[in-house]
């Protein structure tokens, strides 16, 4: 006799072989659905945002409260040490600082000359505290406390400290998953920022513990690249926007196929100590049709 | 009803824990992975069959926050747990040999297969690498939380189970 057959008063229970098979196809359909479209994303991310992220958020906050005593009790005897100190050059700085003032008057109108504005002054920014980080040790993503109710969508740009953290991967009502360009499975279309060379900047997992990621495909012609050179995001990218900071050449050399070089570049935003990130709500799409819209 | 809402607190309890406080007392930026000793937990305390439903829970809770496609995590999770419930009949809750040792193999496992499947699949062949850096130090960790964790996990379920013998007791 089939083992699913009812018996008569007795509770029905599916053995937890057809279970497994049950759950296995449901997995294998899921996976092959949400390989390519997100169907699925925001209800479950909707789901998964009210019952998980008050809490993440809880815990972050009191994380944060409980690092800042800590780190106020060891460092309350050094401050001490350091105020006396502090005292004196006080006194001295206020009076260079007069002369200062005077110089800061001369270059801000120097400035309105040139026109020099804020590095990326022109995109709209928002900013978002990081609550909690990947569950596994094999990519490197983040949640943030802001989704799409702030206006945040997929594909957002998200930076800190000047240079670029990631992108937006998914979004919930109240967070979104942020994969960082060190991640193993990030490419980045970027530039030398010198030459306008295009290569593509990719996370390596093995090079994480030095602070490195990798860059490869550089076609350096006239072989003017150089360790220390910086590298922005290029305009051909389709996710990122263009001229946002990566980080600097650590090391380069050629490829075997002598065409092409590689290397590594330390990137511009400490990972370890993240904290807050700005996410930019302009996305490259949107950008690109307005100026077509302003050319026809 | 009352074992459902336990697991279910233990889980969400668990999964926030994983990528809240351990990623700040992370050794070496290795975390230890509460999903798996759960999972592997309820299989060999529990049965098969809890052991498969709980494991696709977690997996798919880690789906949605960090996957980049849902079910992946589910359905490795939910294999371990199927399996690790196999060994439901030769689990003695005196002995803890035998559930340091399902727990390990599972975290192995699982570390393996993500390799596999996310790494070698895309052309990392340094295994040595991932297997010393990342696969082995997360089993290692795993162990010591277990060895925390384990005896409450095991507290609870007798607590649960001495519960459920004494309703099914009352109606009969």
């Amino acid at each position: 006799m089939s083992p699913i057959i009812k018996k008569k008063g007795e509770k029905f229970t599916l053995p937890s072989k057809y279970l497994l098979l049950i759950l296995t196809i449901l997995c294998t359909v899921l996976m092959m659905i949400t390989f390519g479209t997100d169907v699925f994303n925001r209800p479950l991310n909707t789901a998964a945002g009210y019952v998980i992220v008050p809490f993440q958020q809880g815990i972050g906050k009191l994380g944060g409260w409980l690092a800042n005593r800590s780190e106020e009790l060891v460092q309350i005897r050094s401050l001490l040490d350091e105020n006396e100190q502090l005292r004196a050059q006080v006194a001295a700085l206020t009076e260079e600082n007069t002369l200062l003032q005077q110089d800061k008057y001369e270059l801000n109108q120097l400035r309105e000359l040139v026109e020099l504005d804020e590095q990326y002054g022109e995109y709209n920014k928002v900013g978002a505290r990081i609550i909690s980080r990947d569950a596994g040790n094999w990519y490197s993503s983040f949640i943030i406390d802001k989704g799409a109710e702030d206006g945040f969508e997929t594909d957002m740009n998200v930076i800190a400290g000047g240079g670029l953290v990631g992108r937006i991967t998914a979004v919930g009502p109240n967070w979104s998953r942020v994969t960082s360009v060190i991640s193993d499975n990030s490419n980045v279309s970027g530039k030398t920022l010198s030459t306008q060379d295009n290569l593509i900047v990719s996370g390596n997992l093995q090079l994480m513990a030095e602070n490195c990621i990798t860059f490869g495909q550089l076609v350096d012609s006239r072989n003017a690249v150089a360790v220390g050179d910086k590298i922005v995001t290029s305009d051909i990218s389709d996710k990122f926007l263009p001229d946002i900071l990566i980080g600097y050449i650590n090391s380069i050399e050629m490829d075997a196929n002598n065409l092409t070089k590689s290397g590594r570049l330390t990137p511009a935003v400490d990972f370890e100590h993240l904290n807050e990130v700005l996410v930019i709500t302009d996305k490259k799409q949107e950008i690109v049709e307005e100026d077509e819209e302003n050319a026809s | 009803m009352l074992r459902k809402t336990v697991v279910a607190i233990f889980i969400l309890v668990c999964f926030i824990l994983q990528c809240s406080v351990f990623k700040s007392l992370a050794f070496a930026n290795v975390i230890p992975n509460l999903m798996i000793i759960l999972t592997s937990a309820f299989g060999f305390m529990r049965g098969e069959k809890e052991g498969l439903v709980i494991g696709f829970v977690c997996g798919l809770l880690s789906d949605i926050f960090f996957g980049n496609f849902l079910g992946f995590c589910a359905l490795i999770l939910m294999y371990i747990g199927y399996l690790n419930g196999k060994f439901s009949r030769i689990f003695y809750p005196e002995d803890i040999k035998l559930p340091l040792a399902l727990i390990v193999t599972s975290d192995l496992s699982y570390g393996l297969i993500c390799y596999i499947l996310l790494f070698l699949l895309r052309g990392r062949f340094q295994f040595t690498y991932y297997f010393v850096h990342i696969i082995l130090p997360e089993a290692l960790y795993t162990i010591v939380v277990t060895l925390f964790l384990y005896p409450l996990l095991l507290k609870v379920n007798e607590k649960l189970e001495a519960y459920e013998r004494k309703r099914a007791q009352k109606f009969v």
